[in-house]
């Protein structure tokens, strides 16, 4: 921690007031929420090493199977719940990717600015219909 | 003014000479690009087995077609390496590996592990399939 800070929280010293850590943070935005983002993609990011694991052995198990064998493992609870969760974690994932590469390449602020709606709307819908159809097989 | 605007923003990808670092970091992104098209697949292949029918088959036969083939093969590296790499990542947020030379090494052991995972997925799953 920086002098000032332990020294004067405030910064009430005129003097120093414009130079000080404090001053040139603020209006930069909140402190509190600022590292949500890095956060929930980390937090979906260890959650997706097992299920994306657990995937890929799955549908290497199923490689063989007819679509019969596929809706009933399919239509496991467990399963129905894994995918959906798997689902879950994977789109919140990739809306937060895909926001980052559109906020670090796409500059026009209209493109921008559609681009990042139209990642956050594609990520919910495909989230939506593929959640629905897990549950489907499951209550079928 | 001019002059200012005109001086290159580095790393300029035209003369900045690539690392395997670099290299990395972009291809992260870019699997993560393609991946993205990959869960569109999956959410497809979803939908497709709950309706059955002729929509599992033809989603089935365009799987196994050639390109069907090629673009699972891409999908199962780029997963693997996504995979990998966010591992690596995990570890560095843990601050771990950031000596030059761990970090050398865990971007070839990456490198490497997705190759491997890949075949390995490949040569079971066209086992299973035989």
């Amino acid at each position: 921690m920086s002098d000032w800070k332990r020294h004067d929280p405030l910064n009430r010293n005129p003097a120093t007031a414009r130079s000080s850590a404090l001053y040139r943070a603020i209006g930069l935005g909140s402190a509190k929420s600022g590292a949500h983002h890095w956060w929930v993609q980390r937090v979906t990011a260890v959650a997706l090493v097992p299920l994306l694991v657990w995937l890929v052995a799955s549908l290497l198990a199923h490689a063989r199977g007819d679509h019969q064998v596929l809706a009933l493992w399919l239509g496991q609870p467990a399963v129905a719940v894994t995918m959906a969760v798997l689902l879950m974690a994977l789109f919140w994932h990739m809306k937060l990717g895909l926001r980052v590469i559109v906020e670090d390449y796409v500059h026009a602020d209209r493109v921008k600015f559609a681009a990042l709606i139209a990642v956050d709307l594609v990520c919910l819908a495909l989230l939506a219909i593929g959640v629905f159809a897990s549950l489907y097989l499951a209550f079928r | 003014m001019t002059t200012a605007k005109l001086r290159p923003r580095s790393p300029d990808v035209q003369i900045y000479k690539p690392q395997l670092t670099s290299v990395l970091s972009i291809v992260h992104r870019m699997t993560g690009v393609f991946l993205s098209l990959g869960s569109v697949l999956l959410v497809a292949w979803l939908v497709a087995v709950v309706d059955g029918g002729d929509t599992y088959a033809m989603v089935e036969r365009w799987l196994r077609s050639w390109i069907g083939l090629l673009l699972l093969l891409g999908w199962t590296f780029a997963l693997f390496y996504h995979l990998c790499n966010g591992i690596r990542h995990l570890a560095w947020d843990l601050d771990f590996g950031f000596e030059l030379r761990s970090i050398y090494l865990s971007g070839w052991t990456v490198v490497a592990a997705s190759m491997i995972l890949t075949v390995l997925t490949w040569t079971l799953g066209l086992a299973v399939l035989e």
